[in-house]
Parts: structure tokens; C-alpha cells; sequence
């Protein structure tokens, strides 16, 4: 990141919350829901977009406060935003779906201590402008979600054999039900990080070749 | 604090320090937003969340009291039966009727603990066959594909279509008490035949249902006259006021 104070919004302050500072394939933020409540493809989703809102927010109210806040307790301060609207959450998953509630457990409560979230506030909210901000923490909002995602279309078509609650399978499949237990979530999540560790080699070794090609 | 930070914040140093008071200031405005907000939030979702809790326990009821049409929370307590209000201590019971009113079968919470966890479930008591008519787990953390076949096995799930809880004569207790049997061996109506394979989720299901039938049942069965009662005057009430 440019340590410049920038204004300028570009579609790259967008996207590396998707590609390139990826929060889960990339950073390794957050891993505790990552791996947690990735057993179906529906818990994955609700998770990313509870995230989503909750950083949003934060970001937003951190970037407007950020002149405001004294140095010292901007720690505390930025934890005490975010609860709030952790427990937002907590209040509108409970008004929306009481099974949705029980399925996520204690992991909505648990955003709190979500690294990427504090992060963002200390590292990019704080040091950039409202505008900005929400479109970074939009970026990487969207880059959380779909990498909860990622893993729980996995873990749910071969764990329970469905998708989003639709049976894909006939009878005959058994689901390896070690993918919806926790053992699976490291599995899947260690074959998605394999997958982008190579695919980023391969095209760094094609920028080295192309390299030597231009000498 | 390490050099690039001090670089980012360089402002900083020419300022004097923050007076403890600006903090005190700032921390308190915020916990003041903050608090409006979880308010102001509570506030709007409260009636969702209690709409959502009454469908999950109406559904739950319906399944366990078969043909049950309406519904209504009791408490018991010290041998008198009233109407369920909020906040009343004593044991919360659900009695469900059909259609013309007439009294079908009552539910009940019972808890164990599992193999994982906790297993809660709600059972429904049928006071004419004196026996248990249906279970709904309420909430477990068994392990997926083994434990939680309480739920989804159906062979499991014929164990509560007529479950026999008869009261010994004195009504002090089960005369036969519930009991979770080894795959394949059930022979007696109040045995409950276990799934292979998570014994321990069928047995804490037995456990929780005589656990709970056995206290609570003995105290239920002298006051069923009076239950009827109550509830006959409230349908009585409601066409009065119909």
C-alpha cells in the first residue's frame, strides 16, 4: 500500500480487497470464521454478509472520527464501534431467521474479534477518506465473502451432497462427512491456498521468462 | 513503536500530549452512540424476534402433539396449574387442543447431555394413552452424519409414536422407567431402540425424556381435571367475547 495520503479513488482501491490483499487466500485474516462456519454454502454467505456490514460500518464511522480520536485509546475506540454493530447483527439475524441464528452460534458475537475488521480500521479507515474507505472496505468485503463462499460450496456439495439446501446427488452418494466437521474446513481451506500459491508462481514465472525474452 | 509508524504520524510529535480529558470526552461520546444504537436496535427487532421464537415453539408443539390446532403455555408450581405470563417462575408446560378445544396432549422440555454437548428436545405427553407421541430436538451439537440421525432417522423417530409413560398406582413415579436399548433388542413399549452408531445421542434422548417425565408426570396427572377446567373456561371466555 502507498503511503501516500491519496484521495484519488481508482478501481484498484476496490480490488485488491478481491485479488490481490484477498483478506482469506492472501492475508490469512479472520481465519476463525473462515474456518468455523464454512459447512454449507448458506452459513458461508450469511457469515460474509454480517461481515460485510459490520466492516462497512465500521469503516465508515472510524474514516469520519478518525481527526477525533485521540491516539491513545483508538484502539478501544475502534473495538467499541465495531461491537456495535456486531450487535446490530446479532439483533437482525435473530429478527430474520431463528435457524440461520442457531446454525451461526456464537460465531456472529465473535466478528468482534475479527482481525481483518480492526485491521482495516487501523490500517485504512483511519488514514483515508470516507469515501475511500467505504469502497476499499467494499472491496474487501466482497473478497471475504466470496472466499467463505469458495469454501462452503466445497465443503457442502461433498460434505452433505447439496447446495444451498438443493439435494444435487442421487441416493447412491455418500457424503464424506468429514467436510462438514472441522478437519474439513482445514482441508478445503489448504486446497484453495494450494490452488493460488501455484497459480501466482506460474505467472510469476511467466513475467520471468517474458523477462528474459525482452533481454 | 516502530519507524514507519512514527513516520505516518509525524504530526503528532509537534502536538502536545493529548490531555487525559479529550480521551474521557471521546471514549465517552462514543459509548453514547454506541448505546443508541444497540438500543435503537433492540427496540426495532424485539417484536421480530419474539414473533420468531413463538412460530419455532407453535411448530415445534404441533409436531409433538399430532393434530394439535392451538396452543397454550402453562406453569406449574406448588400443585397449581395457571396460565404461562411472562416472567412467572415454575415449570412451563405446553398443552395443545384441536379444533372444538378438547385437550390433546401436553409438551415439555427435557435437556441431557449428548455425546458433544447438550441435547434439548421438546416430547409430547398424551394423557389418554399415557404415553409420548412425538419428539422434536430443539437444539444439539452432535457430530453431522452420526449424532444428529436423532433427528432425520426415521426408524428412530417410530420410537416416540406411542412411547409408554404409564404412572406406578401411587402416581409417584414411571412405572416402567424410559430407557434407551442397544440396536435391535427393543421389545418393552417404554424401551427406545438406539441407533448403531451414536448410542450415546439415543441414549441421552432416553435419558432427557424419563429424566424430565419423571418429575414432571407425577405431579401433572392429579392436576390434568384441573387443566381441563382452566382451559375450558377460556374457550368459554373467548365465545363470550365473541
Amino acid at each position: 500500500m502507498s503511503r501516500v495520503r491519496s484521495n484519488e479513488i481508482t478501481w484498484e482501491t476496490f480490488s485488491e480487497g478481491l485479488w490481490k490483499e484477498n483478506p482469506v487466500f492472501v492475508m490469512l485474516l479472520g481465519m476463525c470464521p473462515v474456518l468455523a462456519v464454512t459447512n454449507s454454502a448458506l452459513n458461508a454467505l450469511a457469515m460474509g454478509l454480517a461481515t460485510a456490514f459490520v466492516l462497512l460500518a465500521s469503516s465508515t464511522l472510524v474514516s469520519l472520527l478518525s481527526q477525533y480520536i485521540p491516539k491513545q485509546v483508538r484502539i478501544a475506540t475502534y473495538i467499541v464501534i465495531i461491537a456495535t454493530f456486531v450487535t446490530i447483527v446479532d439483533y437482525v439475524i435473530q429478527a430474520i431467521s431463528l435457524d440461520l441464528y442457531n446454525s451461526l452460534g456464537a460465531f456472529i458475537q465473535l466478528i468482534v474479534v475479527n482481525c481483518m475488521i480492526l485491521g482495516r480500521a487501523e490500517a485504512y479507515a483511519s488514514k483515508h477518506r470516507p469515501l475511500k474507505s467505504i469502497v476499499n472496505a467494499l472491496g474487501m468485503s466482497a473478497g471475504f465473502t466470496i472466499a467463505l463462499l469458495c469454501l462452503g460450496v466445497v465443503r457442502e456439495i461433498l460434505g452433505a451432497g447439496s447446495l444451498f439446501g438443493f439435494q444435487l446427488f442421487s441416493d447412491n452418494f455418500q457424503p464424506w462427512v468429514v467436510m462438514v466437521l472441522p478437519a474439513g474446513g482445514f482441508l478445503v481451506l489448504g486446497a484453495w491456498l494450494l490452488l493460488f500459491d501455484w497459480y501466482n508462481q506460474r505467472q510469476q514465472e511467466r513475467l520471468l521468462k517474458e523477462n528474459e525474452h525482452a533481454n | 513503536m516502530n519507524t514507519t509508524d512514527n513516520s505516518i504520524n509525524t504530526s503528532d510529535h509537534q502536538q502536545p500530549v493529548t490531555p487525559s480529558g479529550r480521551m474521557i470526552a471521546v471514549l465517552t461520546g462514543i459509548a453514547m452512540i454506541s448505546g443508541f444504537l444497540v438500543v435503537l436496535t433492540s427496540q426495532l427487532t424485539a417484536p421480530f424476534i419474539e414473533e420468531n421464537q413463538r412460530i419455532a415453539i407453535e411448530q415445534a408443539v404441533s409436531k409433538v402433539i399430532p393434530g394439535s390446532v392451538t396452543h397454550q403455555a402453562y406453569t406449574i408450581l406448588d400443585n397449581k396449574i395457571s396460565i404461562a405470563e411472562k416472567g412467572q417462575s415454575g415449570s412451563l408446560i405446553y398443552a395443545g387442543f384441536d379444533a372444538n378445544g378438547k385437550l390433546l396432549g401436553i409438551a415439555s422440555k427435557a435437556a441431557a447431555q449428548g455425546y458433544a454437548g447438550m441435547i434439548y428436545l421438546l416430547y409430547g405427553y398424551d394423557p389418554k394413552c399415557q404415553c409420548i407421541r412425538g419428539i422434536k430436538v430443539l437444539k444439539l451439537s452432535e457430530t453431522p452424519g452420526l449424532g444428529d440421525k436423532i433427528i432425520t432417522d426415521s426408524h428412530f423417530q417410530k420410537n416416540f409414536d406411542q412411547l409408554d409413560a404409564h404412572l406406578n398406582a401411587e402416581n409417584t413415579k414411571l412405572q416402567n422407567p424410559i430407557i434407551t436399548v442397544k440396536h435391535g433388542t427393543k421389545k418393552e413399549y417404554w424401551e427406545i431402540d438406539a441407533i448403531s452408531g451414536a448410542t450415546i445421542s439415543s441414549k441421552a434422548v432416553g435419558k432427557a425424556i424419563n429424566t424430565s417425565a419423571q418429575s414432571l408426570l407425577p405431579t401433572l396427572v392429579p392436576l390434568m381435571q384441573q387443566l381441563k377446567e382452566l382451559s375450558q373456561k377460556k374457550s368459554a371466555q373467548k365465545e363470550s367475547e365473541l
